[in-house]
């Protein structure tokens, strides 16, 4: 698995950080910050929640 | 006037009135009228205040498609713009519009001034202060007479004072600012009313934030005076426009989200005594996720209007046609959330639209959960025997409102 995320994009909901917090992580101004941009497998079901769930569409997640 | 529309039914009569009725008895439901049509129907339309008509987004995926769609505008002075009533397209036209009435890049502009404080790790920083809150209005509560109006002693001064520290708005001030939201949210509410509740409301933020240009202190207010309206960024008057709309939001929801839960929640014993009993974050977490969901007190619709024509699900919007998504009937919407009807703490429901969705979902969101954890899971551990005295079908519910509650609930324990 490989993660995208697009900071420009993001508008600090915080349901990233708070689905995976080992994965995603923000700023001090509340934007995100990619901590791991090939998260291990048992990662992966928190990383398509928090994909589905950003508001923004600011992450992306494709395989391999 | 009912027999009149169904002895001569014309076309008029067959594009429902918006905002609608809730079925007497079902407080906590969307109205039958908003409800998602069944895959492959047509999306409605609705008729507002004011004759014109609107598009009536309903379902649960046709919304989070649109509410993404940068096609879709937020721009409240656009025409075509659907206001759900006269005191809310005058606040438009009088200029008294925060960022969530504005598309980026000008929304992004304002927003991102104000997003800090809200970021997942000051809001839980801020934990600790709010179990305070809570613990000092828990104890008012049971030093007090009884039976007592949970609004009034809990609901609206947990969030008040929350959003009064986080701003640097003096919290003894807070029946002024309560009355205003009141009459700008409700869409019963002569424009008179509503411009003189806004106007109000600026000028005191205005004052607010005057003051902390020459004595700052630790809050919202001061960092956007020091930070934008000394170096040009904002004026005085849109640090107070931007104020007014954090303030409302910060504690009208909030509060109503404290009273209407602990009323569906005592009327659901099994499921309290469990989150009573719980000692485990995420449990308490996923309730409050379940009662956003499950409540949805913006209950209005969240509205926009199509910059061109957009698609969906067979249906064409055209370019200057309003749309209303009924968030309350995308989050009951059954493809989604399985029998959506029922209340389940235990259930995820993590992808509800509660707070919207796309660029403009709710700013204050991650400050809204750390308040509603901390209260759900205080409350009812430290008033075990808490029940509501007053016949829970004769509550004054808050139809005429944007956001949905009770005025008052009578309680005793």
């Amino acid at each position: 698995m490989r993660v995208i995320v697009d900071p420009e994009a993001c508008i600090s909901a915080g349901q990233c950080v708070l689905t995976e917090p080992a994965v995603f992580d923000q700023t001090d101004d509340g934007v995100v910050v990619l901590l791991d941009a090939c998260p291990p497998v048992e990662l992966h079901d928190a990383v398509r929640e928090a994909e589905s769930l950003c508001p923004a569409l600011a992450i992306s997640v494709t395989d391999g | 006037m009912m027999y009149q529309y169904a002895a001569a039914p014309d076309i008029a009569a067959e594009i429902p009135d918006f905002p609608a009725a809730r079925m007497p008895g079902c407080p906590f439901d969307p109205p039958p009228a908003v409800r998602a049509p069944a895959a492959g129907e047509p999306m409605r339309k609705v008729r507002l205040w004011d004759g014109s008509t609107s598009w009536l987004v309903s379902r649960y995926a046709d919304q989070r498609a649109l509410l993404a769609d940068r096609r879709i505008s937020h721009d409240d002075t656009l025409p075509g713009f659907p206001f759900v009533s006269a005191g809310f397209r005058a606040r438009s036209v009088h200029g008294m519009r925060a960022f969530i009435a504005m598309d980026d890049p000008e929304h992004a502009r304002l927003r991102r001034m104000v997003t800090p404080p809200f970021s997942i790790r000051r809001v839980e920083a801020l934990r600790p202060r709010i179990q305070r809150i809570v613990d000092d209005v828990i104890d008012e509560l049971l030093d007090g007479p009884r039976p007592v109006d949970l609004v009034q002693t809990v609901a609206l001064p947990v969030p008040s004072k929350v959003i009064c520290e986080l701003l640097g708005v003096p919290y003894a001030d807070h029946d002024f600012f309560q009355r205003r939201a009141r009459a700008l949210l409700s869409s019963d509410a002569p424009v008179d009313v509503v411009l003189a509740a806004q106007r109000d409301l600026v000028d005191y933020l205005a004052g607010v934030a005057g003051e902390k240009l020459v004595h700052p202190a630790d809050d919202v207010l001061s960092w956007l005076a020091q930070r934008q309206v000394k170096t040009g960024g904002m004026s005085l008057r849109d640090v107070a426009l931007q104020g007014t709309l954090l303030l409302i939001a910060g504690h009208e929801t909030t509060a109503n989200m404290i009273a209407l839960g602990t009323l569906v929640l005592l009327q659901h014993p099994e499921q309290l005594a469990a989150l009573r009993d719980s000692e485990d974050p995420a449990m308490i977490a996923g309730a409050v996720e379940e009662l956003l969901r499950y409540l949805t007190i913006v209950h209005m619709g969240i509205r926009r209007v199509a910059l061109a024509d957009v698609e969906i699900a067979g249906d064409v919007i055209r370019a200057g046609d309003g749309i209303i998504f009924a968030l309350n009937a995308g989050n009951r919407d059954e493809r989604r959330f399985a029998d959506p009807d029922r209340l389940d703490i235990n259930r995820n429901a993590r992808g509800h639209v509660a707070f919207g969705f796309g660029g403009h979902q709710c700013l204050g969101q991650p400050l809204a959960r750390v308040e509603l954890q901390v209260v759900y899971g205080t409350l009812y551990r430290r008033v075990p025997t808490l029940r509501v005295t007053a016949d829970p079908s004769r509550l004054p519910f808050k139809n005429d409102s944007a956001v949905y509650g009770v005025y008052e609930l009578p309680v005793t324990w």
